[in-house]
């Protein structure tokens, strides 16, 4: 059992927890720097694109996960990331550290003037509105032909940095790096907004609009900054994905992709920073893992490669389902459990995590 | 001047008129009580004050001032904390964050300077965790810090709302029930902080509360309320002998309550 002695409030208000959170994720991220000595070039463009999943996940569960708003029309918000991003580069020259929060501001402002007519909308009918917006916004692209080149799509252009000049193709390593150093900013961001009065102003209209306001939240004014950041943040994900997958059009921020976002996150555990990642992992390394097992089973049945069709979404179905009838903290709430578990043994209890999810509720005025 | 006045303050409900032509005023360092059946309108005062409602007719002032053309948000602000009748607390956060909500109103770092954490955000934030624990010193809260409000006992949870109150450091305090469903210890506890508040920290109670034991220890004046009206206004003993509040609890099931 771990016993934790704080000498000062600044043990509360760090970065970590304490030193032994401090050292394990400072380990996560040696190896997330030494990765491309690790693996093949295959395994780091999945890596890559875990990454940007984790980025566009991190958007989304601020919004859903700690102000407790939903939103199933995230894509679009990733279009308009990688639009404005690619449109930068293209029209005006900027380079991609420039264009990329550039376009990051642009989602913020997007989603700005989303929040403002739904700031009375609440539960299902907030998800409506939003997903409504990730439906027009497909057509939206499709109309803006001039600029987002419509059905055809659109290229990116390689990234620009320090004279070197890399794709996903040309150089995977440079793009990981240079993702990975986006994604640890964000992050550090985002812990920041949560351990200060912001993230608390999110969490209090989250669980209890009514008392919020009367300790002196403006509702409407901290719903707007959550969806203007959590947009932002999923618009500099667009970007990153713009490069990765090189050519884009209006399909590949249809609505599915929202869908898929915000199974993501509930599957990782929604209010949790991790949940996002751990999302994020399951969405991109899922189809290697059936693909892996297959190969096993075909080799031991000596069947020839055998395929499923939709076996992939089948299989994630079932997480999804599994994960909200058993574990509503997600994958991340699970492995707290089990963390605890080996941390108090044998004190552990069943209650000990007890805790009710409510996010879609209704407003009661009392 | 007094530190809060209602006067001929009318609100209705389609048919229902929840609050009909109240005045009162809440003398500075006073306790003052608002007792009276379900359905009096104790709560929807409460309301008003805070600004969920508009009244349909009267004036609500606060120091002088109008309350009528601020924003509900803007009342804490002003110096007025509250307590919800059915405990309102951010159920997926600590014991700690919690409080540190209630220290909103003395925010001064922006959203940018969050972000980055600067250095002013630090020492900011370790200026509310002061005052935040004063107030679990004042109501002993400390084994609960770090707790989650969703797994904590009814009665923790009563005194985490009023401690979150008291993080504002109001001038005036309303507190909707603070001893509903606390047992008979739990309840002294309560009626030795609402002396303490007044005493100590110099805040100005305005309370609504059933258990006439905890009114008549703590309450300078009392007033009583039905359906909307008030019976009568006086030290606790007063209102408690007045024949029309003994008629109006005894027409009502909240007999037992008024002996
Ligand atoms: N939001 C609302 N919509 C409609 N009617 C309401 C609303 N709020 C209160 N009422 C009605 O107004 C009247 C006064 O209610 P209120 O909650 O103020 O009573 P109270 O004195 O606090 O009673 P209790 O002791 O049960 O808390 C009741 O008849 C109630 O049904
Ligand atoms: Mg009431």
């Amino acid at each position: 059992m771990r016993i934790i002695f704080k000498k000062s409030y600044d043990a509360d208000i760090g970065l970590f927890k304490h030193g032994f959170h401090a050292f394990w994720y400072m380990l996560l991220l040696v190896i997330a720097i030494a990765l491309p000595y690790l693996v093949g070039e295959f395994l780091l463009g999945e890596f890559t694109s875990m990454l940007i999943w984790a980025v566009a996940g991190m958007g989304l569960m601020l919004l859903v996960g700690h102000t407790g708003q939903a939103s199933l029309g995230h894509a679009a918000f990733l279009a308009v990331g990688a639009y404005t991003n690619v449109l930068f580069m293209e029209n005006w020259g900027l380079p991609f550290l420039l264009s990329m929060p550039l376009a990051g501001l642009c989602a913020a402002f997007a989603g700005m003037l989303i929040a403002i007519p739904t700031t009375k909308l609440h539960g299902i009918y907030l998800a409506i509105a939003t997903m409504a917006i990730g439906i027009l916004s497909e057509s939206i692209i499709v109309i803006l032909e001039p600029w987002t080149g419509g059905v055809s799509g659109i290229f990116a252009p390689d990234i620009e940095l320090f004279g070197i000049s890399f794709n996903r193709y040309a150089n995977i390593t440079g793009m990981y790096w240079l993702y990975l150093a986006i994604t640890v900013l964000i992050l550090i961001g985002y812990r920041n907004i949560l351990r200060s009065p912001l993230g608390r102003s999110f969490a209090a209209v989250r669980d209890s609009e009514i008392s919020a306001q009367a300790m002196g939240v403006n509702i409407a004014r901290t719903r707007t900054l959550a969806f203007a950041i959590s947009c932002g943040i999923t618009g500099v994900a667009g970007a990153m994905m713009g490069h990765f997958s090189g050519v884009f059009n209006n399909e590949t921020f249809n609505i599915v992709i929202s869908i898929t976002l915000l199974l993501m996150i509930v599957v990782g555990g929604i209010g949790f920073i991790q949940g996002a990642f751990m999302g994020a992992i399951v969405i991109v390394f899922l189809p290697q893992a059936i693909s892996f097992v297959r190969d096993i089973i075909n080799g031991m049945t000596g069947g020839s490669s055998m395929t499923i069709p939709g076996l992939e979404s089948g299989v994630f179905g079932a997480i999804l389902v599994a994960v909200i009838l058993f574990e509503p903290n997600g994958l991340w709430g699970r492995w707290l459990k089990i963390r605890t578990y080996f941390e108090l043994f044998p004190f552990y209890r069943r209650d000990m995590f007890r805790r009710q999810k409510s996010y879609l509720k209704t407003e009661r005025m009392r | 001047m007094s530190l809060l006045e209602l006067e001929n303050v009318t609100l209705k409900f389609g048919g229902v008129t929840a609050v009909d032509d109240v005045s009162f005023a809440v003398e500075e360092g006073e306790v003052f009580a608002l007792v009276g059946p379900n359905g009096a309108g104790k709560s929807t005062i409460f309301n008003l004050i805070s600004r969920i409602y508009d009244p349909f007719a009267g004036d609500i002032r606060f120091q002088g001032q109008s309350l009528l053309d601020r924003q509900p948000y803007e009342i804490a602000g002003l110096g007025i904390a509250r307590t919800f009748q059915n405990i309102e607390l951010f159920e997926q956060a600590s014991v700690l964050q919690n409080l540190l909500v209630g220290r909103h109103k003395h925010r001064k770092s922006n959203p940018v300077g969050e972000m980055f954490f600067t250095p002013f955000v630090r020492r900011e934030e370790k200026r509310h965790r002061k005052a935040v624990e004063e107030v679990i010193d004042f109501l002993d809260l400390q084994p609960y810090r770090e707790k989650f409000i969703a797994g904590l006992p009814y009665g923790v949870r009563k005194v985490v709302e009023m401690g979150r109150a008291l993080a504002i450091e109001p001038k005036l305090l309303l507190l909707d029930e603070p001893a509903s469903g606390l047992s008979v210890e739990e309840t002294q506890d309560v009626a030795f902080w609402i002396e303490d508040i007044k005493k100590l920290m110099g805040i100005t109670v305005l309370m609504v509360e059933h258990d006439m034991s905890l009114v008549s220890a703590v309450s300078d004046r009392v007033m009583a309320l039905a359906d909307g009206r008030m019976l009568a206004i006086g030290t606790p003993e007063e209102v408690q002998r007045d024949p029309k509040v003994i008629e109006a609890y005894i027409g009502s099931d909240d007999a037992e309550d008024a002996a």
